[in-house]
């Protein structure tokens, strides 16, 4: 498997990360490196391995469907970079 | 006392409830190094005053006869731990100003154990990283240094400023995080004790979040009997974290009997790894025999697919760490990008990550974003967590066959040089991982401690560990090889 420069871009835009396209080749490459590594993966033998979904054998607790908590407006947009009125401000997202 | 800062949590304690010392004087000692050792980079946010309120605070309970485990005992706090009111960055660009509204449960059972907190630590940014050089504060410098030379070398990664602090003695003790080896390879790096419990242990509430089917909190000391102590402190059920064990928190001092008779401590032949320096395998022989000559016997065991655990970790790790670092999207907190004229919000997110983001953290997002994407995911990520079981299945089945605790090497060399591994293939530094990712995929408890001196006058250390549950036992097994060892070395003042 090898990442070209336009899979990179691709995977750029999936991570929402932008990448000037003259530092494309360098990260395909670097890409190519991390994945050569662990393509050592293939050579063990999976047939009729359960994938890890938890590494302590333990039931996720349940708890009453109620509003525990809430409350907090001032202290939920204390760090926002842009708070108005109540909510987070964001560029136009729609036109 | 002279040279308060010098002390361990133990000692400190013990004076503490005498009457010898006081909080305020601890603290006000630690906090004169931290002023005296800017060269070291160590602490990154200080909170001084903060510190000074909260000793006086202590001196009072202790007077009062209400002294819990930690009560007057100054630490330094991983930046990756949010606490309130106090600037928790990960070590990143794109937590910049942020101010957390609540504090870690970590951190809060250690302020209600009665520690005070000194400031934050440097770390790699958002943990990620072996050698504290992804640092937005910039290098944390180990207080270490080869015999006749004066290279900068790293206090190892991600908790390098925890591990400089402690070992440079400009606080009694450190949390630290560790998901692949952040706790156990600094600890290694810098001659000091650090332990990452069994996945569940800690809770993971209000640590900012790396890759959270492997992140365990722990404490970094200067000896086995404080991380007993601290470890204590920092555990136990909470609710607000889905995966913390409701399980009773041992008094694991108490436990530190160092009385190893008996017990099985098993040998992994795959942890003989090619182009390993001697001097490590020295180390690890000697270690074998001091278990050896406590009581212990020695038992050669196979894990045979450790050689996949670090292939594995660099899929499931990046996938998790992908996800959760998602949320840094430029408008709940922290760094928004300037934007030009027209930029709509996916411009926004676009600047602001590769803005906020280190070079380290950008590539794990990636390689996360492409592991997990359509046509890959069973390739790569469903493979990974196969091999994960796998791995699991082999320490469970060293356990089975009466292994007690397993004792290997913590890393594969002494500290290296600031800069060293600028140029190097990023696969090269993940290779410091090389002992300690096992433990993080099987979710055990592991534990590094110094037990040797390199030939040019680095610390080296081992790592035992041990059953699911089982950190009282593996303590006591630390203990026992830490008095045989009995490593007293500390890095000489330059800074």
């Amino acid at each position: 498997m090898s990442i070209d420069e336009s899979t990179a871009a691709r995977v750029a835009k999936l991570a929402r990360i932008k990448v000037e396209p003259d530092a494309l080749p360098a990260l395909a490459q670097e890409f190519n490196n991390i994945l050569g590594f662990i393509e050592q993966l293939n050579e063990v033998d999976v047939d009729g391995v359960e994938p890890m979904t938890s590494v302590t054998p333990q039931v996720l607790k349940k708890r009453e469907d109620v509003v525990r908590d809430g409350d907090q407006q001032a202290k939920v947009l204390a760090n926002a970079p842009d708070a108005r009125e109540g909510f987070f401000a964001v560029p136009k997202v729609v036109e | 006392m002279a040279d308060l800062n010098k002390l361990g949590l133990a000692e400190a304690r013990d004076a503490l409830r005498k009457g010898d010392v006081t909080s305020a004087e601890l603290t006000g000692a630690c906090l004169t190094a931290i002023e005296g050792a800017g060269a070291l980079n160590a602490f990154v946010h200080h909170t001084g005053d903060l510190a000074m309120d909260q000793a006086k605070a202590a001196d009072a309970r202790i007077k009062s006869g209400d002294a819990p485990a930690m009560c007057g005992l100054p630490i330094g706090i991983k930046d990756l731990f949010c606490t309130k009111g106090v600037p928790s960055q990960a070590a990143s660009r794109i937590l910049e100003g942020f101010v957390p509204e609540y504090e870690s449960t970590v951190s809060q059972n250690l302020l209600d154990s009665g520690a005070v907190m000194l400031g934050k630590l440097n770390m790699d940014e958002f943990a990620m990283g072996s050698s504290n050089e992804t640092s937005v504060y910039g290098n944390a410098v180990n207080p270490w240094r080869r015999s006749g030379d004066e290279t900068a070398l790293t206090p190892g990664g991600s908790s390098g400023g925890s591990a400089a602090a402690v070992a440079a003695d400009l606080c009694l003790a450190a949390t630290g995080t560790d998901t692949g080896g952040s706790i156990r390879q600094p600890a290694a790096f810098t001659g000091t004790v650090g332990i990452k419990p069994t996945y569940g242990r800690c809770s993971r509430w209000g640590v900012v979040a790396f890759a959270s089917s492997l992140d365990q909190a722990g404490p970094m000391t200067k000896t086995v009997r404080d991380a007993a102590i601290m470890l204590g402190a920092m555990a136990g059920y909470d609710a607000k974290d889905s995966t913390s064990a409701e399980l009773a928190v041992p008094d694991f001092e108490a436990a530190l009997t160092g009385d190893i008779r008996g017990k099985k401590i098993g040998i992994p032949r795959e942890y003989r790894i090619d182009g390993i320096p001697a001097g490590i395998d020295k180390l690890w022989q000697d270690g074998i025999a001091m278990l050896r000559d406590a009581g212990a016997e020695i038992v050669d065991i196979s894990l045979p697919h450790t050689k996949y655990a670090l292939p594995a970790y660099y899929v499931i790790a990046p996938a998790e760490a992908s996800s959760n670092l998602a949320r840094y999207d430029g408008v709940r907190y922290g760094h928004r990008a300037k934007l030009d004229h027209g930029d709509g919000i996916t411009e926004m997110y676009e600047k602001t990550r590769a803005e906020g983001f280190g070079a380290e953290v950008q590539r794990r997002v990636m390689v996360g974003t492409y592991v997990l994407s359509a046509g890959f995911y069973d390739a790569y990520y469903n493979r990974a967590r196969k091999v994960r079981t796998l791995i699991k299945k082999d320490f469970e089945d060293a356990f089975a066959a009466g292994i007690d605790s397993i004792l290997t090497p913590t890393t594969p060399s002494a500290a290296f040089g600031l800069g060293e591994m600028t140029d190097a293939d990023p696969v090269a530094m993940y290779l410091n991982d090389v002992f300690t990712v096992t433990v993080n995929l099987a979710g055990l408890p592991g534990i590094a401690l110094p037990t040797g001196i390199s030939d040019n006058g680095l610390p080296l250390g081992l790592q035992l560990i041990g059953r699911p549950w089982e950190e009282a036992d593996l303590l006591s097994t630390a203990y026992a090889l830490e008095q045989a060892a009995g490593f007293v070395a500390k890095p000489q003042k330059w800074w």
